[in-house]
């Protein structure tokens, strides 16, 4: 970046539209601020004290002019207000055509986890112009995802998962930063987003995998999770026919499932989560609470691989979800 | 303020020199430390919030010697991340929160309105006290090791992962907690009941006014926090889950009790910092404040939806879209009551009679100050742009503009206007307009760069940055040094006139209030006799000089009844 930059790059579909808020709301505090400060030395010049026990004439306040410069700015707020929420709505879900990573973060480091199984540590690759969502969860405190150039910013919560979506739009390296404070390193949990030209990134997918903690691992999470759920033994119950004690998870994601509470629930992945940690907490009508709690027993690498798993059970090619 | 019917305007004692006073009624350090009257416990709080603000600048001085470089070279990791949680959590629960309402407050209430003392003058002591105790807590924390969690203590963090003196901490602020719900409620009783005669709620002050909406907000809010500390405690010392996931818990619900009161905590800052500015501005414009019952209601606006407001700091948290939206509707909301004042402040200087002495000088520096740290909370509370913003610096430099800009401006600029009420001393008029320069322009150089080092992505609580911040952290540190020399002369001449400063007699200001009809310092019991109050505040009349023939010093005397005929009456 050459020169003394005002804002950061711009390197993702949303970041020119927050800009543009960013620049309204810069222009209202200047007008404002001028305008308070012009009048503000005027009057103090103007009206200056002349002599010591001078008393000025007494003008009160008028109703009108109350009403004026209170109807005013709030109109102006409830228009900043309006622009904001309608970028931020569109910020908020990811197109259906995003590409899922997976993110754990931890004291003090981002562990990134590709649905081909390329797992990186405070490096994350993804091809330009393609969106791509971020399913991020935490195995210790509170961190925070945020890459400035995209202009976006997520919180990665221990429980449970967060989700947050960009499309870059040229290639280059992103500034990662963790932005919650999350103890002693917090500083040091920073890394680098590289978007790449498609095929380059293709070419990065079929180059070396990289692993975070040797072993390489040139499994996919789904098929991971496939191995995972005999292990485990969820596959005694959750058989595929559906005649087992819990339901067949077959087809299941992204569909609404009705409870024995008679409420319904959307199968998503906190959903999925909640039934594997907390499984009594919203049982599938017809069935029994009868499963136990793995609450400790599966790692958050574990969890994301069993849900990359149940995923792929809905979709036709069942070793790789959005490719 | 108050047109008083003075008792027949009687010779002072023939004696000035030896005249009775609050300061020299009794000596010895008894008569301190059991004094039940306001005006010696508010010097007894005037000298503890100092100590207090010395200690939190300490902290602000190393942090930013070290991010004068981008490696984190000056102290480690874990001593920077002890030293900006030392830094906020004294500045905030030590030394801003009770500043204003615990000195000026304390000092000017009873005197505003006519009063002999608080109403409960014990209470008011006891508030005293119990501040002391968690101060000496909080010391105790920070000289056996410190704590690490920022001061706003979230969880799991705080609970479960931080290995620093947490429990203490979080008793040092619970404790402190009583001392401002014990203030408040003082203060709350003290306006209803103990008004003089005549004194009517539309011929209150604007001080008391703001005190009275801070005085809400404390009380309501601050239990909150009390039980959120509370719950914080039994989970990292009893391991019942409340907040960390582990546990079963759920860590936003500590930010949702947290930021309940902690929103609020913010105008518990600002509210008493305007209540000064309106008694500054009428009072160096000679003029009733414009809009007198707006400014008002504006006060009591900001109270109440200051409580809705608080989700706007959990934009990104995992917070639902829909809480998000509400939120940020509800915070521009609270936007407009301030503007409803700054428009009013500065209305109030039109046609008037301006004088730009120091306390003036403080005054429209906070308005400046607050105007900015206003509009760039615009920023954080527009949803799409708060994503990017939270949590860099942008939201550091906004918050130093409002509660250390807007408050700091108006804590000193109070302080020199009733510097003479409280000490019978003037300050020198020279040294103390180069300190509000040099504070005014050091504070923009220090927290104008770190807005655009925010946009610009530099995430808040950082140690170490990367080298394309370094510029602008340098401007920074640059500004916090001007502004430490702005801080410390103060410090210094306030300190040199006890002694030196030329005497003040009872108004050296021509200011209008009934503070200014007692003399400085006042006597114990305030008011020899109890002032009837027969109109409207901010009452300007000519000042005429009554040569007091029993003393050698010709004092300023206002004259009780020359009305000037197009006065109104008791409201506006």
């Amino acid at each position: 970046m050459p020169g003394f930059p005002i804002i950061p790059e711009q390197a993702s579909t949303a970041a020119w539209r927050v800009d543009a808020v960013f620049f309204l709301l810069s222009a209202l505090t200047a007008f404002f601020t001028l305008l308070v400060g012009v009048l503000i030395v005027y009057f103090a010049i103007k009206y200056r004290r002349r002599s010591e026990d001078e008393i000025p004439e007494q003008t009160t306040g008028g109703n009108k002019l109350e009403i004026f410069w209170t109807v005013t700015p709030l109109f102006m707020a409830m228009g900043v207000f309006a622009v904001a929420a309608v970028v931020y709505i569109q910020m908020q879900d990811a197109p259906p055509n995003a590409m899922e990573v997976y993110v754990v973060g931890r004291q003090w480091m981002w562990k990134v986890i590709h649905v081909d199984g390329q797992e990186e540590i405070n490096e994350l690759h993804i091809p330009v112009g393609r969106p791509v969502k971020l399913i991020m969860t935490s195995q210790d405190v509170i961190h925070s995802f945020f890459v400035p150039d995209f202009r976006v910013k997520q919180d990665v919560v221990p429980g449970r998962y967060t989700t947050m979506w960009f499309e870059a739009t040229h290639p280059g390296r992103y500034h990662l930063f963790c932005a919650e404070y999350c103890g002693t390193e917090h500083s040091g949990m920073i890394g680098w987003v590289t978007a790449m030209e498609p095929s380059d990134y293709e070419d990065w997918l079929g180059g070396t995998v990289r692993t975070s903690e040797g072993g390489a691992s040139t499994t996919s999470p789904a098929a991971a999770g496939e191995a995972l759920f005999q292990d485990l033994g969820c596959a005694s119950c959750h058989r595929a026919t559906g005649d087992g004690p819990g339901p067949s998870l077959v087809g299941v994601f992204g569909k609404p499932v009705d409870l024995a509470s008679g409420q319904q629930v959307q199968v998503d992945d906190a959903y999925i989560r909640e039934s594997i940690l907390n499984p009594a907490a919203k049982v599938v009508k017809g069935y029994q609470p009868v499963m136990p709690s793995y609450q400790g027993r599966a790692t958050e690498d574990q969890l994301i691989q069993l849900l990359a798993y149940i995923k792929s059970l809905g979709a036709a090619n069942p070793t790789g979800s959005g490719r | 303020m108050a047109s008083v019917t003075l008792p027949a305007p009687k010779p002072v004692a023939s004696t000035p020199p030896t005249r009775e006073h609050y300061l020299n009624a009794n000596y010895g350090i008894r008569s301190w430390l059991l004094t039940i009257d306001h005006k010696r416990i508010a010097i007894l709080y005037l000298l503890s919030i100092t100590v207090m603000f010395a200690l939190g600048g300490l902290a602000a001085t190393v942090i930013r010697v070290e991010l004068l470089t981008p490696e984190g070279n000056l102290v480690s990791a874990d001593d920077y991340n002890k030293l900006f949680s030392a830094h906020g959590i004294v500045m905030i629960f030590f030394f801003l929160i009770p500043a204003i309402p615990s000195v000026l407050g304390n000092f000017l209430i009873p005197l505003m309105i006519g009063a002999r003392d608080m109403a409960f003058p014990r209470l008011n002591l006891a508030s005293w006290y119990v501040y002391i105790v968690g101060g000496v807590f909080g010391l105790y924390a920070i000289v056996t090791g410190g704590v690490d969690t920022g001061w706003t203590f979230y969880t799991p963090y705080s609970t479960a992962w931080s290995n620093t003196r947490v429990v203490p901490v979080i008793l040092a602020a619970f404790i402190v907690g009583f001392s401002s719900i014990m203030t408040a409620l003082n203060f709350i009783v003290t306006i209803h009941r103990m008004r003089a005669p005549g004194m009517t709620w539309f011929r209150l002050p604007l001080f008391i006014w703001s005190m009275y909406a801070t005085s809400l907000v404390i009380i309501l809010a601050t239990p909150v926090l009390s039980i959120t500390l509370v719950m914080l405690l039994i989970e990292r010392v009893l391991r019942v889950g409340l907040f960390d996931p582990a546990l079963g818990g759920d860590p936003l619900l500590f930010q949702h009790l947290f930021w309940f009161y902690s929103h609020p905590a913010v105008y518990i800052m600002l509210l008493p910092g305007m209540a000064v500015i309106s008694e500054l501005i009428a009072n160096f414009s000679r003029k009733r404040i414009f809009g007198y019952r707006f400014v008002a209601m504006a006060s009591l606006g900001i109270a109440v939806f200051g409580f809705l407001v608080w989700g706007h700091h959990m934009f990104v948290s995992g917070q639902s879209v829909h809480a998000g939206l509400m939120f940020s509707l509800l915070s521009y909301l609270v936007a407009i009551p301030s503007a409803v004042k700054v428009f009013n402040w500065t209305a109030t200087l039109y046609k008037g009679s301006v004088s730009l002495q120091t306390p003036m000088l403080y005054a429209l520096g906070f308005i400046a100050l607050f105007t900015i740290g206003g509009l760039t909370g615009l920023f954080l509370a527009a949803l799409a742009v708060d994503v990017h913003l939270t949590d860099t610096y942008f939201v550091v430099a906004h918050f130093h503009f409002v509660m250390v800009g807007a408050t700091m401006m108006a804590y000193l600029g109070g302080i020199h206007f009733w510097w003479p009420k409280m000490t019978g001393r003037m300050y020198p008029e020279g040294w103390a307009k180069a300190a509000a320069l040099l504070i005014f322009f050091g504070f923009a150089l220090t927290f104008l760069p770190q807005f655009m080092l925010g946009y610009l992505g530099m995430p808040r609580r950082y140690h170490a940055y990367p080298p394309e911040f370094q510029v602008l952290n340098v401007m920074s540190t640059a500004g916090a040094s001007i502004l430490a020399v702005g801080y410390i002369l103060p410090l210094v001449y306030l300190f040199w006139s006890l002694w030196y400063g030329r005497p003040a007699g009872p108004n050296p200001w021509g200011a209008s209030g009934l503070e200014w009809e007692t003399s400085s310092p006042p006597p114990t019991h305030n008011f020899d006799e109890t002032p009837i109050v027969t109109t409207g505040p901010y009452y300007f009349r000519r000042q005429v000089r009554v040569i007091d023939l029993g003393s050698s010093n010709a004092e300023v005397r206002e004259l009780a009844h020359m009305n000037r005929p197009n006065q109104p009456g008791g409201s506006k």
